[in-house]
């Protein structure tokens, strides 16, 4: 009972976000105009994405120090809810770019392969790859204990090796996406304003503690199906 | 240092013996590039380059395999009395790039020879084409390790292994793109990014393998 807060916070600060994010006052910048109220869903839930990545490697290491099966499921479910928000993330990223990025005297379709191919985009693609490809080796021992352990190394090397690459590359390459010159996303303190970041900041909590509950409702169901497993 | 050498010596000993697999990968680079030379002629430098990558991508994945997927178990129990797991992994890494090494030279050989020469600055392209497949050869090689345990064949590494090797796939192609114009210049930081990229493989390698191996 008394862990209930963060749940009532996190349905707070997303009613904030989406009521806020909606009516809340915005700078009007060319081309973008209100479609940069999508901020608080495309980006947050993004970092909501790579935070959850990260705390599935972070499980997938204690994993490989205490040989506990419960840090197992932990780093599994986390990392199914981060893929969960990143194909969120990448259904709002495309309705942003069909408004802004899109040659409006094309077809949609014809636009896809310019901004498909944009390094930013890349990034997000490959994790969500990195992670689909675990879980398929996941499937593919059937030793529970093997299985823990081998799909623990691949989450720790994938992570470890994608990383680096994604937060680097976009620096490298050129790119229609905001951030050029810096920050692969973009520079929280310089390119949003003062009103927007009010609600930015309780979007990324928001985001990141639903997905945190979804993953605790997961895990709480898988650790009650393996009962006879892990003891 | 020396058991390292042994190691690297009984790797080279086997691919005497056994040569069939060398062989057998020479004629996968022959033959991929004598269906590509049927199916396109002279094609111009940004297919060549994309061409180029993916093949000596498949060359790896091939090359890389069997090096793992080679020791049967009891054989790895023996290495396991033997050696620690880093000298065993150091080897097999040390050995697969010298091997990539060999057959990436030997396909860029071949594709000048059979589907023209876009380079106009030829040394850099072939300090790149070395410096890509050391790099592929590193990252396939531990996730040969990973496919072995697993006892899956090398389609479960293609599966792991393509969406780790993009970033570096798409820099090296990048930057080979630039050795086709004789004015750009390979950028030297990019370098030193593939440089530090290969270490931190290694790194990451030395450290996973034992939790790997244990049986």
């Amino acid at each position: 009972m008394k862990k209930k807060w963060w749940k009532i916070l996190s349905a707070v600060l997303l009613v904030y976000t989406i009521v806020a994010g909606l009516l809340g006052p915005v700078p009007a910048l060319p081309l973008l105009q209100e479609t940069i109220r999508n901020l608080y869903f495309h980006v947050c839930m993004w970092f909501a994405m790579m935070i959850l990545f990260t705390v599935s490697v972070v499980y997938a290491i204690k994993y490989l120090r205490s040989l506990d099966l419960r840090h197992d499921i932990y780093a599994r479910q986390f990392a199914v809810t981060a893929m969960l928000l990143g194909v969120l993330g990448y259904a709002t990223g495309a309705i942003w770019a069909s408004y802004t990025w899109a040659d409006p005297n094309k077809p949609l379709l014809n636009s896809f392969s310019t901004i498909a191919r944009d390094p930013k985009l890349i990034g997000a693609a490959i994790a969500l790859l990195v992670y689909s490809a675990y879980l398929i080796l996941r499937d593919a021992i059937s030793d529970i204990d093997k299985r823990a352990r081998i799909s623990a190394v691949y989450n720790i090397f994938a992570y470890a090796i994608l990383f680096p690459a994604i937060w680097i590359l976009p620096r490298i390459l050129p790119s229609l996406h905001p951030g050029n010159d810096g920050n692969p996303a973009l520079d929280v303190k310089n390119d949003i304003s003062a009103s927007m970041r009010v609600v930015f900041y309780p979007a990324v909590i928001g985001w990141t503690l639903l997905g945190v509950w979804i993953a605790t409702l997961k895990i709480r169901f898988q650790l009650i199906t393996d009962k006879k497993l892990i003891s | 240092m020396k058991r390292i050498r042994a190691l690297l010596a009984k790797e080279l000993l086997l691919e005497t013996r056994q040569q069939y697999s060398f062989y057998g990968l020479l004629l996968y680079i022959g033959t991929t590039l004598f269906v590509l030379f049927m199916a396109i002629d002279q094609p111009d430098a940004a297919v060549w380059n994309g061409l180029f990558w993916v093949n000596l991508l498949f060359i790896c994945i091939n090359a890389v395999a069997k090096s793992f997927l080679q020791e049967s178990r009891g054989r790895m129990l023996y290495f396991y009395t033997l050696n620690n797991a880093t000298e065993f992994l150091l080897a097999k890494l040390l050995f697969n790039a010298l091997l990539m090494i060999l057959m990436s030279s030997i396909s860029l050989l071949l594709f000048t020879f059979l589907l023209g020469d876009p380079m106009e600055q030829a040394w850099p392209f072939i300090g790149l084409v070395l410096l890509g497949g050391t790099s592929l050869s590193l990252v396939f090689s531990f996730l040969a390790a990973i496919a072995a345990k697993a006892q899956q064949n090398a389609a479960i590494m293609a599966i792991l292994g393509f969406p780790v090797i993009i970033p570096q796939l798409v820099l090296l192609m990048r930057l080979s793109s630039a050795t086709f114009s004789p004015l750009l210049s390979v950028s030297g930081s990019a370098v030193g990014l593939l440089i530090a990229l290969d270490a931190l493989i290694v790194l990451m390698a030395v450290i996973l393998f034992p939790f790997l191996w244990k049986d």
